[in-house]
């Protein structure tokens, strides 16, 4: 079953183009990684999934509706969910109150002036950071967190609008490697168990060929590979551009 | 036909000063990313060292010849003040979060503001005519002064100059690396410190060129330095910041705008600036020329632990000091109430001032608006409806929810410094207009006779209505920080990205924190107009903003005690001040620069960081 459906997509910098004509398919439950030297324009398909950049032309379909033209919260709200290249979570927030943020503003209270948000959902909250296996941690300040721990609690921030499809932006970035495979296995149970989509940039390629389901290769803006990481690792044309290094 | 001519021809003229001002801030915000609070300062020094310069050198050198060196000469002297302001006080400031620097460059105008008034007086001078170009020309049966077309040429000819020197020169290059990318330029080998000086002094020149040149229009007076920092922040909000040419396009557009508009609304030619700005902010929220900037959290303060409920013990501490403070009415006298009414007044100003800029990440520099538009609500509505006490008040904070929501709507479209200056720009036209639509506020002569009804006069009930409905205030921010809306609004101050991609509304949490604020500093205005019996135009002031700003800073942004604890020390403070000097502005605006430069991360944050580098 498609979960998301990219098709023919452009975004251009000035007349470069960054991501030129790219299309692709990703299926619930599914674990797609793409990969491609720096300035291939794997982050710039990202963020035109989510609505952070506007793209150019062509359509972003998650289970058949269309999510070209809307902002990042609104993309959220349809079942965009993203972790970022650079950690990005509330960093004068306790863990718990990052994930509570995030669940209130799913339910549209997040302008509420009488309740008290510390009060609400803490199991729903709660149940999360036992996903990511940080519930123990919940009342630490989030920005004096270990950057592993970081991580986990940016996942579980966004699984809170329980999300069709997960983008992670080099997921795995700045971790050691025993932790890195941790929190690949996390995600992998995460996108077996709930039938999530997810889609993740990665340098690492132990991290790629262990883990994804799929590989994308990109180059110049466009798609020059894909399929399962055997067939991708196989390809003459990937091991020239990129994997001709090793 | 021919009078409108001559009108567009005056407006270049202005056209020509505002951008000689503006290129320098664009240029010294490119390079340095400070916002020069003070770039006005240097554009009145340049008007007063002008008409000394020229009294000095033209019984020397001849009238004709004194004027024109004394001109490029008083430039180069403000220049050469630049640059020593920049190796003494802003070069130890780049790396302090953006409102540190705005407040430095802000203490530094008060004290350049007292030190001209302590060298020149508090007289306009009037200079001297351009020698060879006193006349006037005939442009279409129109006298037109020879001098304005000749400063419509150097408008262009100034733009040519610095287009030359950042296209040709190495030092132009760096410039340009600079603007682009800071990092870059550092890793470059670049010598930064010379380079931040020199375009410092460069920018500070210019302005100080254009107020020595705008002695033969206009007299040298005190608060050109105010008055010229406006407009020039609109011309550099609309071209956009750190555009040389965006800064000569807007200058252009809004010399114009401020020759035609003073002929349809003579009274209100500042509205038209405010409309205009927000016309291209609507189109262009980078202005004309600018380059948009992804949104960057707010750099507030490092870090902070969350913020928790007060536990059982500082619930009592805080009933205990309101017992105490309802107390006091029974052990003082009318004196020391009224300096508590007003301590108790501004500190609600100072929370809400915290609840935007602290807890929102919202740097404002224009909080004066809340709260004079409070202020001027309950007057007029006293004024002109005969309301009472109740209504008035509720007309204050009417009056200023509307006005804040208004310019809210606007102002949350940018961050940082952007979002500053317009906050600025907003309150100082909320204050011309107070001070000339004069048919409505009496301008400067203010409203008077706002009393409070006759149950409410004695100075104890006066005090404990201040305790109560502003203690209120403050309780209802507080409660507010707790809720959802002020959780989403410290997420949004710590990462927009984050909170964009968990479905935060971001636009509508920032409005609301905004409308709020200023409807909670509409409170303490309206109360104020009642309790002084008055309301004038300083009360829109950016003395009033900047004064909120040092209270909220004195008392520390980490606690949401701390901007009442600021608002007790500095007001205390400042009238025993005021009543033993003249020159107590001087001395705040050091006060300043020295809180800044000392402590660069507020009082409160420097000692906690002390006291984790002690504890650890």
């Amino acid at each position: 079953m498609t979960t998301l459906a990219v098709s023919n997509l452009r975004k251009s910098f000035d007349g470069v183009r960054a991501v030129d004509g790219i299309g692709f398919e990703v299926a619930a439950g599914e674990l797609v990684a793409i990969i491609g030297p720096n300035g291939a324009g794997k982050s710039t398909c990202f963020n035109c999934v989510n609505g952070q950049l506007r793209p150019d032309a062509g359509s972003v379909r998650l289970d058949g509706r269309e999510l070209v033209g809307l902002p990042p919260r609104e993309a959220a709200r349809a079942g965009i969910g993203r972790t970022f290249q650079i950690t990005a979570a509330f960093g004068s927030l306790s863990v718990r109150e990052n994930v509570q943020a995030a669940l209130i503003a799913g339910r549209r209270r997040m302008l509420s002036m009488l309740p008290v948000a510390r009060r609400l959902y803490i199991q729903e909250a709660d149940a999360l950071l036992d996903l990511v296996g940080m519930r123990a941690l919940g009342d630490a300040t989030c920005g004096a967190l270990a950057y592993g721990d970081l991580k986990r609690v940016e996942l579980a921030i966004a699984l809170a609008q329980d999300p069709r499809m997960l983008l992670m932006d080099e997921p795995t970035a700045g971790m050691a490697p025993s932790s890195r495979r941790d929190l690949m296995g996390l995600v992998h149970g995460i996108a077996k168990n709930r039938s999530v989509g997810v889609l993740f940039t990665e340098h690492d390629m132990d991290i790629v060929f262990g883990y994804a389901d799929r590989v994308l290769v990109m180059s110049r803006g466009r798609l020059i590979a894909s399929g399962p990481p055997d067939t991708v690792r196989a390809d003459p044309a990937v091991r020239e551009t990129y994997l001709g290094t090793e | 036909m021919s009078f409108l001519f001559v009108q567009f021809l005056t407006g270049l003229a202005s056209a020509s000063s505002l951008f000689l001002v503006a290129s320098g801030l664009s240029l010294i915000f490119g390079v340095t990313r400070v916002v020069n609070f003070a770039h006005g300062s240097f554009y009145m020094l340049g008007a007063f060292c002008g008409y000394s310069a020229v009294g000095l050198l033209a019984p020397v050198l001849g009238d004709a010849f004194g004027f024109w060196v004394a001109v490029p000469l008083t430039a180069a002297a403000v220049a050469v003040l630049g640059a020593a302001l920049e190796m003494t006080v802003l070069r130890r400031i780049y790396g302090a979060p953006e409102l540190f620097q705005l407040l430095a460059t802000f203490g530094i105008l008060l004290v350049l503001a007292d030190a001209t008034l302590a060298v020149w007086g508090p007289e306009d001078l009037l200079g001297p005519r351009a020698p060879g170009l006193a006349g006037a020309v005939q442009v279409f049966g129109q006298a037109v002064p020879t001098y304005d077309l000749f400063l419509i040429g150097v408008g262009p000819v100034v733009l040519g100059l610095l287009w030359f020197c950042l296209q040709r020169t190495r030092w132009g290059v760096q410039i340009r690396a600079a603007t682009e990318n800071r990092e870059l330029t550092a890793a470059l080998g670049i010598n930064q410190r010379r380079l931040f000086t020199s375009v410092f002094a460069v920018g500070a020149g210019l302005a100080g060129l254009a107020g020595a040149l705008e002695l033969p229009r206009h007299p040298a007076s005190l608060g050109m330095d105010l008055g010229v920092i406006v407009e020039v922040f609109v011309v550099t909000v609309v071209g956009g910041m750190g555009s040389i040419p965006g800064a000569f396009v807007a200058a252009l557009l809004i010399g114009q705008l401020q020759a035609f508009g003073i002929l349809a609304f003579p009274e209100i030619t500042i509205v038209l600036l405010f409309l205009f700005m927000a016309a291209v902010l609507i189109v262009r929220p980078w202005g004309l020329l600018g380059r948009p900037e992804a949104p960057a959290a707010a750099r507030i303060l490092q870090a902070e632990a969350p913020l928790r409920p007060l536990p059982a013990s500082g619930k009592a501490a805080a009933l205990a000091i309101a017992l105490l403070l309802a107390a006091l009415p029974l052990v003082a006298g009318p004196y020391i109430l009224s300096v508590a009414t007003e301590i108790i007044v501004f500190a609600l100003f100072a929370a809400s001032l915290h609840f935007l800029t602290g807890i929102g990440g919202i740097v404002s520099f224009g909080h004066a608006a809340g709260f004079g538009l409070g202020a001027y609500g309950a007057a007029l509505a006293v004024r002109w409806l005969e309301a009472g006490m109740p209504a008035g008040l509720a007309a204050g904070v009417a009056l200023a929810a509307v006005g804040t929501g208004i310019f809210g709507a606007f102002c949350i479209r940018l961050s940082g410094v952007y979002l500053a200056m317009l906050t600025l720009a907003f309150a100082q036209i909320c204050y011309a207009v107070a001070f000339q639509w004069y048919d409505v506020t009496g301008g400067d002569n203010g409203l008077i006779g706002i009393w409070p009804p006759r149950w409410a006069s004695s100075p104890e009930t006066l005090y404990w209505l201040a305790l109560l409905l502003c203690g209120a205030g403050a309780m209802a921010l507080r409660h507010m920080v707790h809720a959802p809306l002020g959780l989403g609004m410290r997420a949004c101050r710590d990462s927009p990205l984050r909170a964009e991609a968990s479905a935060i509304d971001r636009r509508g949490i920032r409005w609301a924190a905004f409308t709020l604020a200023g409807m909670a500093a509409g409170l303490a205005g309206a109360f104020y107009a009642f309790f002084k019996g008055s309301v004038f135009p300083d009360a829109l002031g950016v003395g009033v903003s900047v004064d909120g700003l040092v209270m909220m800073l004195l008392g520390g942004i980490g606690t949401l005690s701390g901007p009442l604890v600021g608002a007790a020390a500095y007001k205390a403070t400042q009238v025993e001040l005021a009543a033993a000097t003249d020159f107590w502005r001087a001395l705040l605006g050091l006060g300043i620069v020295l809180l800044v430069v000392l402590f660069p991360r507020g009082i409160a944050g420097q000692l906690q960081y002390l006291w984790y580098r002690w504890v650890r």
